[in-house]
């Protein structure tokens, strides 16, 4: 994870070289075990957010670049109704999804539909802007203060015998397989799904048999919102809230959405877990700040090389 | 001669500036303005007539920036020579970054990503290396003479940024005339038509993207010796990457003056922003991201684009009641 609290600031080390020595030494299977599983927990909430992006790009075809403001805005929701009406962020989370989905609906129908009148470099730009707005909002009215909630089970935590595991990053992983069950039946059996397929497969044709593509597009992106708000939800129990906190995550899920293949559900899964296993072990050989390069370089690369994704159908 | 007619005289209408006021606040203003309409005309190469839009153009400010201040502080390199390796720094970034995702055909969605995954990966090797200062930043020493490229007097640092911006005017100009730019032209509005009529795609936006990272180079380059400090939020942050592509378009993306009327219109957006609330952080962008989004909904073409529209309902209307006169008599 980009940055948590625990690990609050990661040594200047010199491009990661002593750090390298050092972890030469005290290497074990044991070690890497415990870097493997943290990374798959990790990955499960990046692959939460992924799903969100990749649902949008799959039907949509752009990519939303206020994924990471409006995951920003569910954890400042999440924090705010823990401190303001004591909901715990397990429980915030039934009321927040929906309400994130009405959000995210409105965005699409009401803003970002009218305003990109149907370009897609223009619907860059509009989630840009809207990126923008939400974040500097937020800086406006809550400063860059970090702020953080205490929970008695915050550093739970379950002991395998040569690692301990977070009881909240596990919760993380369950949250996310049931998250992408609810999307995948959905999507493969409800009308609603049917419509989103046929939208996202000849945009055209749906419209001809009657789809109203534009509210198809606003649920869709309702979708991809309330995957934020689980995400958040999960998150702000470990993790700390300030108005850019979300953006860590965000240049992740783009990684893990490129990865998977751009609007592959399984993709955003499985890119997720591995995208959490790569930080995790890149953290443990470059060090913590360096470590978010591997993604990146991960990301270049893959986008270099085979931008389909390791799922997609096709760039 | 008669294409730069308007350059001339827009440049020396903003040359005569300092010569009236004298106002530190105003000037100091203005340098900023015109840098972010560098970095914008920068930009405009590229995603106006291009069509590529990048969003991470703070990669080719930042090395600018960075390559500037590190060889002065660390080499003693005369400022001069540090800044025209800025420019040459940008290009080269520009190039391998170009080469590597036209390459590899991304496109739209994809390049904008890409873009801004590659600013990133800067940011974050120039907080860490050890060359760059790491987390301090580079200080360059305060040395004011002709010499070292500092001056004492803001107007002496505004003339050289409206001097640079001179030239990117005067190389869009040439571009937008150009054989080059017409194929740029013709990518941006439909590369696969484009390359079946015969345009090197790759070579010619590969050519766009060298020249547009080394304008929004030398921005950086300019940045260092203004304020004679980078570190890596400033030289690499979203911020820059946003203001590079947020003037074109507001101004009018695709054309000659687009980002400079922008970069005035945004800045002075920003400032007013700042005098409503006082020193609060945030809200100048809050604008921003506003102004964005509206002038993409309302001004498809932004506000060079919405001059030219009413100049031309103008003249439509007149030519309308003139042959209405005519018809009638």
């Amino acid at each position: 994870m980009p940055r948590g609290r625990a690990g609050a600031r990661a040594p200047r080390s010199r491009l990661g070289l002593s750090r390298c020595r050092s972890s030469e030494i005290v290497l074990s299977p044991a070690i890497l075990l415990s870097a493997l599983l943290n990374g798959l927990l990790t990955g499960a909430v990046y692959a939460l957010i992924a799903l969100g992006l990749t649902l949008i790009y799959g039907v949509l075809h752009i990519i939303n670049f206020a994924h990471g403001a409006l995951l920003t805005a569910a954890m400042f929701a999440a924090y705010f109704a823990f401190k303001t009406f004591h909901l715990d962020p397990y429980v915030a989370v039934f009321l927040l999804t929906p309400a994130f989905f009405v959000l995210g609906y409105a965005l699409q129908r009401f803003v970002i539909g009218p305003a990109s009148h149907g370009d897609d470099r223009n619907m860059l730009l509009v989630t840009l802007g809207l990126a923008v707005i939400i974040e500097n909002a937020l800086l406006f009215e809550f400063r860059a203060d970090t702020r953080t909630i205490e929970l008695p089970y915050a550093f739970a935590t379950i002991n395998l015998g040569f690692t301990f595991l977070a009881v909240p990053r596990i919760l993380g992983l369950v949250a996310a397989f049931v998250v992408a069950a609810v999307l995948w039946l959905m999507i493969n059996l409800s009308d609603i799904g049917r419509a989103i397929r046929a939208v996202a497969k000849e945009k055209l044709g749906a419209q001809l048999v009657g789809v109203d593509v534009a509210h198809v597009y606003a649920v869709t992106f309702g979708l991809g919102t309330a995957c934020i708000a689980v995400a958040a939800c999960l998150l702000v129990p470990t993790y700390y809230v300030n108005p850019t906190a979300g953006n860590a995550f965000v240049l992740v899920a783009f990684t893990i959405v490129v990865l998977g293949g751009m609007g592959s559900i399984p993709g955003a899964l499985i890119g997720g877990f591995v995208t959490g296993v790569v930080e995790s072990l890149s953290g443990l050989f470059l060090g913590e700040s360096l470590g978010q390069i591997g993604i990146f370089l991960t990301f270049i690369f893959v986008l270099l090389v085979r931008p389909r994704g390791l799922f997609g159908a096709g760039a | 001669m008669k294409v730069f007619a308007p350059i001339v005289v827009v440049v020396i209408l903003l040359a005569a500036i300092p010569v009236v006021v004298h106002s530190n606040v105003v000037l100091n203003f203005l340098v900023v303005a015109l840098m972010v309409a560098l970095a914008g005309q920068g930009w405009n190469i590229l995603g106006g007539y291009g069509g590529q839009y990048s969003f991470g153009h703070a990669a080719f400010f930042g090395t600018g920036a960075y390559v500037t201040a590190v060889l002065q502080a660390r080499y003693g390199i005369n400022a001069w020579t540090a800044f025209m390796l800025g420019i040459l720094g940008g290009a080269v970034v520009g190039a391998v970054i170009g080469t590597l995702s036209f390459r590899s055909g991304l496109r739209g969605s994809y390049f904008a990503l890409v873009t801004l995954a590659f600013a990133e990966v800067l940011r974050i090797v120039a907080s860490v290396a050890p060359i760059t200062g790491a987390g301090v930043g580079t200080l360059v020493r305060l040395d004011l003479r002709l010499a070292a490229l500092q001056f004492e007097s803001r107007a002496a640092f505004y003339w050289v940024i409206l001097t640079l911006v001179a030239v990117a005017l005067i190389v869009t100009r040439i571009v937008e005339r150009s054989r080059f730019g017409a194929w740029l032209i013709a990518i941006r509005e439909n590369e696969d038509a484009a390359m079946a009529l015969g345009v090197d795609t790759t070579a010619i936006k590969l050519g766009a993207m060298v020249m547009s990272a080394a304008i929004t180079a030398a921005a950086g380059c300019f940045y260092t010796q203004y304020f004679l400090f980078v570190d890596s939020g400033i030289a690499y942050g979203t911020w820059i990457s946003i203001e590079a592509l947020l003037t074109p378009i507001i101004g009018g993306i695709g054309t000659l003056f687009g980002p400079l009327l922008g970069a005035l219109a945004v800045r002075t957006l920003g400032e007013l922003a700042q005098s409503i609330t006082g020193d609060a952080p945030g809200l100048d962008l809050v604008v921003f991201g506003c102004v964005l989004v509206l002038v993409v909904w309302f001004l498809p073409r932004g506000l060079a684009g919405a001059v030219a529209g009413i100049a031309q309902r103008l003249r439509q209307t007149e030519r309308v009641s003139t042959a209405r006169e005519a018809g009638h008599g």
